[in-house]
């Protein structure tokens, strides 16, 4: 089983470089992936896909393609294009009348074992004013965010810096190319009551307590005169209440300490 | 010196949370109010002749005695809620009460008199049909339950059982009766609807079957709902289709004699609405000479009449008439309960207990006097808030001067000048009434409430408590004192409806009176009603609101306010098509300008699909995002928002070195939780994830592994506290999740989800917790000042108030320097529950279903009500009263310190000049 994958592998790459190389001129060097053996490593790709409109009724278009690697650590990169000089136009349209700039990926699960499988209807969609990616100089970061199974539940696009102040933006420098952060995000596992490390803690400090008993005992020795007043100064505060009860008793269990 | 310092800490802090009432101060800012829920059996109590005890088992699977004098509880046992606790049969013999309880798995016996438990028998599986007394040569020993397939005798005085028998198999026949004559014998009565009515007879020594017998019966179909075995072994049903009794000897007779009633003297043109044979058997003793009695009563739609009819002739007895009105805002009768007793003179007499749709209880005798009445929809309370009272008529006045617009100096000064005498005026009569008051004893000077003098406190601390309950009836309730003061029953509500309630416009804006407005939907289709009224007089508003079409999917109150004060509500319905209500021209022109500013989402937990919409300018909506959670793995539960009143006093927490780490406060998140489809204790989990409600970024996104539900949330300022049972260790497990921006702010004037690009700091820790919950909510308070408290309502019936101080995930594992600058208590896995922390003290609150929190005038101070089976009302004070002097606060000190630091500032002062006077001349 070995032998042949790894000839494969080494297939692959040949014909990985091949492809790069040709897709070098048009793509600046980023590598577009749309290569159908990728799918057997584990990772296969799914469009992006934006919508920005003057009367903000969603036309989605093909942004770029976003290569999943699915594992244990699952793993994105994206592969894109520059904004066209008509769709530069538009977005600058679009953010100056306040429109939104949405994206929106399909419903994917990163663990399945066949590709039929990965693929489910429906889309997950997110948006962003467009005034802020034209200002923030098309810099997005965008999140993907799985369940526990590996289904994609959501995407998140934010920009950044991401408010509109209504700066100038020139065309040609600043909306060429999409400089985008991406990252999956899998649900964090929620901690539980720490006893372990309490426990342990506690046993630490009876054990220091047992080590040097002399330098405990001499604590209260050495300060009871300044004890014993505040004490009853809070008694005297709290007489009327019980919480001088409570206070008497934390006191107690601090001594024990 | 350190340990010195965190040992005072430790002592401050508990301190500063240590709070309970005194002994004298008990009942003085509480109340509490104890129901039963809605009757399914009720007996009175006929064993001795003065007895005052009515005893009742409910459908909230309570059994409990009332007093027949004044409608208060004597003792009440709240079962298990649920089937297993469910109540199937009660019976009465004298002074030992019978209950099957569980679908026939238990049966007990009570001792009425104190509501002790005699005994306890678990029965055989097999579902129940019924029970009965089975009485031999006058006296009652043995109890028999009948079920599906078998019966089974127990005797009275321990339970224990005597024998169990096999019913004889049939396929058709269903066995729903029992009955026993006094002569040993144990009738069994089963049917086959519209056919014949089968007869078992089985020998009451030793279970043997004596006779089997068929009669023919082809108009009846249930024995239960329809009949009823009266005297000696005659059973009598009701036909209500023919209006006539029939009845059968089931010791000599094997056909049925009909008898036709005489209803034809009770003439109304308008026609039956329900015809019911009520009580037939169970009379008290000393009727023994008129053998059977029949009340039947008949419904209509505006009053129904209640008569005594003798059973063997069909007669009606005289006198004994009565009309009861349908009041509408009762509803009609339900059920009636009847206690039959001989007057003086030998004529017979009774009461009844009348359970009204809305489950109101009412006692009336005869000539319909209104003993008492009890509201038993307030076991049921679904949904509640806290309305401030109105201001009195010359606060109004004073109020309505700023609010017209000014028409010139002259009359502006005499309006002025009237509204002072005015004010003087009340003034001298509030003085006059002190001084009068004065003059009595203290206990009769009791202020009743009632709705005309009504009026807002000084500290605003009574409030108007409006209750929605499941039965369609709204309640106002006095928050000082409990004492209802409108009710409202709405007749058109869906048995199975949803409610929100919406406070449009507070009285805070004097010459519009305030407006509620109750969003009634059928869960079902989906269709919505409005109800829109005065919170403070639960009368319905002349405003008419919108006639809603489409079934409604969200319901969404903006901070918009149309010309006369009134929040805007929009409802969006199954077409994405939004309603504004009120919807003038004012607020169509408000929305068209801040349309774009509108976001709103909508929860499908059937497919997992939360999405989000902007409105748009035409009131139609767009989608803009939308996440999917699938359901094969996962089912959302509860999504919860941040309360919209709530405010928030400090941005961030001062840390030990003095910086500030500064907390994020999103208004528009949401917490969802979600629970896992597979149970399984070791891969069950619960997901809680962060969503910005209007951009719908998941903001934070946690899993707690073999964890189930029921969870419960509580989500506020930047936290959220939810708490899960613990699969794996099989405990209650408390986790809080913080949220901070970190140690700057990115935008410190405003806060809008769509320019925060920086995800928050997330912190998490857990606890154990040593109880089940069943309902908690956060302290509120005016300005967020005082620290926060979560209420728990535990199922121990106690009301817990524990510090959210205990919750911080910044609780340090190893105390350090800073750590103690903060006044951070060092983690311990453990929160315990300390006995003083139980602001209900000894008032047990049953089944705690909700806890509602509103801020009052004071800031220390905070409003709570627990809802449930039972209604409870305090006031929490979480930092205590900081802002209030003391009741027993000694004036006479301190004026006397004062006036005597004053004189003594005086005489120095003199003798000070004359000191200098003395310098100067030397």
């Amino acid at each position: 089983m070995a032998l042949p994958l790894s000839s494969k592998i080494t297939i692959i790459f040949s014909i990985f470089t091949i492809l790069s190389t040709r897709f070098v001129s048009c793509n600046n060097g980023r590598r577009l992936n749309n290569d159908p053996l990728e799918a057997e490593f584990n990772s296969f790709s799914v469009p992006l896909e934006h919508s920005f409109e003057v009367d903000d009724v969603a036309n989605f278009e093909v942004r770029g393609a976003l290569v999943l690697k699915a594992g244990r650590e699952p793993s994105v990169s994206l592969a894109q294009q520059q904004l066209s000089e008509y769709d530069r136009a538009k977005l600058k349209e679009v953010a100056a009348v306040d429109g939104l700039y949405r994206i929106r990926v399909p419903r994917v699960l990163l663990q399945a074992d066949r590709q039929t499988e990965r693929l489910m209807d429906g889309h997950l969609t997110a948006f962003v004013r467009a005034c802020a990616m034209v200002e923030s100089h098309l810099s997005d970061v965008i999140t993907l965010h799985t369940d526990v199974a590996g289904h994609l539940i959501g995407v998140s696009i934010v920009t950044i810096p991401g408010a509109c102040r209504g700066s100038e933006v020139e065309d040609e420098v600043d909306l060429e190319a999409f400089n985008t952060t991406l990252s999956i995000m899998a649900p964090v596992n929620a901690p539980g009551p720490e006893t372990a490390l309490f426990l342990e803690r506690m046993e630490l400090e009876t054990e220091k307590k047992g080590k040097n008993p002399q330098e405990q005992k001499s604590f209260f020795a050495k300060y009871w005169m300044y004890i014993v007043p505040l004490v009853l100064f809070l008694m005297m505060s709290g007489a009327q209440d019980p919480s001088g009860g409570g206070a008497g008793g934390g006191a107690a269990n601090g001594g024990g300490r | 010196m350190a340990k010195l310092i965190f040992l005072w800490l430790k002592c401050l802090v508990s301190c500063c949370i240590v709070e309970a009432v005194f002994e004298d101060q008990v009942g003085k800012f509480d109340w509490r109010q104890q129901y039963v829920g809605k009757i399914r059996f009720s007996h009175f109590d006929s064993h001795v002749q003065s007895s005052k005890k009515v005893l009742m088992a409910t459908e909230k699977n309570v059994f409990a005695a009332l007093n027949t004098r004044t409608g208060e509880l004597f003792w009440r046992h709240v079962d298990k809620t649920g089937p297993e606790g469910n109540i199937d049969a009660f019976l009465l013999h004298g002074q030992d009460a019978l209950l099957v309880v569980g679908n026939g798995r238990l049966l007990r016996s009570w001792d009425i008199s104190v509501g002790g438990l005699n005994w306890e028998v678990v029965l055989d599986s097999g579902s129940f049909q019924s029970a009965c007394l089975i009485g031999q040569q006058d006296t009652v020993k043995h109890v028999a339950v009948l079920k599906k397939t078998v019966i089974s005798v127990h005797y009275l005085s321990n339970g224990h059982q005597k024998w169990i028998e096999n019913l004889p198999e049939s396929e058709n026949i269903d066995y729903q009766a029992l009955y026993s004559g006094g002569n040993g014998e144990v009738y069994v009565l089963g049917i086959v609807p519209h056919s014949h009515i089968a007869i078992v007879v089985y020998s009451m020594e030793d279970g043997e079957i004596i006779k089997q017998t068929s009669v023919e019966a082809p108009w009846l179909s249930n024995i239960q709902t329809s009949c009823a075995v009266v005297g000696q072994g005659m059973i009598t049903c009701v036909d209500s289709l023919t209006m006539s009794l029939y009845t059968l000897d089931m010791h000599t007779q094997s056909k049925m004699t009909q008898i036709p009633l005489q209803v034809c003297s009770y003439t109304n043109s308008k026609p039956y609405t329900k015809a019911e044979l009520l009580i037939i058997s169970n009379l008290n003793h000393d009727l023994k000479h008129c053998d059977y009695l029949v009340i039947y009563y008949l419904g209509c739609n505006t009053a129904c009449s209640l008569s005594l009819f003798n059973a063997e002739t069909g007669r009606r007895l005289l006198d004994t008439t009565q009309f009861l009105s349908i009041d509408p805002n009762v509803g009609k009768p339900e059920s009636i309960y009847v206690q039959a007793f001989l007057k003086k003179d030998d004529s017979v007499s009774y009461r009844v207990l009348v359970q009204t749709e809305d489950h109101t209880l009412t006692f009336i005798h005869l000539p319909g006097r209104v003993m008492w009445t009890r509201e038993e929809a307030l076991s049921e309370v679904v949904t509640m808030e806290m309305v401030e009272l109105p201001l009195t008529g010359t606060q109004a006045e004073l109020e309505g001067e700023f609010g017209k617009k000014a028409d010139g100096l002259l009359s502006m000064v005499l309006k002025r000048l009237s509204s002072q005498l005015i004010l003087l005026q009340a003034w001298v009569s509030h003085l006059w009434k002190l001084f009068y008051d004065a003059r009595k004893p203290r206990s009769q000077v009791k202020n009743e409430i009632s709705i005309e003098n009504l009026s807002r406190d000084e500290f605003n601390l009574q409030k108007m408590m409006v209750m929605v309950t499941a039965s369609g009836k709204l309640f106002g309730i006095d928050s000082k004192t409990g004492s209802i003061l409108w009710k409202q029953y709405l007749n058109n509500v869906p048995s199975n409806a949803a409610f929100k309630l919406m406070v449009q416009r507070t009285t805070a804006h004097f010459p519009h009176p305030p407006q509620c407005t109750l969003l009634i939907k059928d869960k079902d289709t989906g269709l919505a009603t409005l109800h829109v009224f005065n919170p403070i007089f639960g009368k319905k508003s002349h405003i008419t609101p919108p006639a809603l079409t489409q079934p409604i999917l969200q319901s969404l109150m903006l901070p918009l306010m149309d010309q006369d004060y009134a929040k805007v509500l929009l409802l969006i319905d199954d077409q994405y098509k939004v309603t504004a209500f009120p919807s003038s021209k004012n607020v169509l022109q408000q929305l068209q300008e801040t349309a774009s500013f509108i976001f709103f989402y909508l929860m499908d937990s059937s497919q997992g699909r939360l999405s989000g919409y902007r409105l748009r300018m035409d009131l139609s909506t767009e989608q803009i995002w939308e996440v999917i959670i699938p359901t094969e793995i996962q089912k959302v539960v509860t999504v919860k928002g941040k309360r919209s009143n709530e405010h928030v006093h400090s941005q961030g927490r001062v840390m030990g070195d003095r910086s500030v780490l500064y907390k994020y406060l999103n208004p528009n998140l949401l917490a969802v939780v979600t629970e896992s489809t597979d149970v399984h204790q070791e891969r069950s989990f619960i997901g809680i994830l962060l969503i910005d409600g209007v951009t719908g970024r998941i903001i934070h996104e946690a899993v707690q592994r073999k964890a189930k539900g029921p969870v419960h949330v509580v989500h506020s300022e930047n936290w959220v506290v939810y708490e899960y049972w613990s699969t794996k260790s099989r405990r209650n497990e408390f986790s809080v999740i913080e949220l901070y921006e970190g140690m700057e702010l990115y935008n410190s004037t405003v806060f809008s989800s769509l320019d925060r690009p920086h995800a928050p700091h997330v912190l998490q820790q857990s606890y154990i917790f040593p109880s089940a919950i069943s309902a908690m909510e956060a302290t509120l308070t005016e300005k967020g000042i005082t620290s926060r408290h979560l209420l728990i309502g535990l199922p121990s019936g106690g009301i817990l108030s524990l510090p959210k101080m205990f919750l911080d995930p910044r609780r340090p594992e190893i105390v350090s320097e800073q750590s103690r600058e903060e006044n951070l208590i060092p983690y311990a896995p453990e929160l315990l529950i300390r006995t003083e922390w139980f602001i209900n003290y000894n008032q047990s609150v049953s089944r705690v279903r909700g806890i509602h929190t509103a801020p009052s005038g004071l800031e220390s101070t905070c409003l709570v009500v627990a809802y449930g089976l039972d209604i409870y009302q305090t006031r929490v004070y979480p930092s205590k009263q900081f802002d209030v002097l003391k009741d027993d606060y000694d004036y006479m000190l301190i004026s006397s310190v004062l006036f005597a630091l004053f004189f003594a500032t005086m005489i120095s002062k003199r003798l000070a000049e004359v000191k200098l006077l003395n310098r100067a001349w030397r």
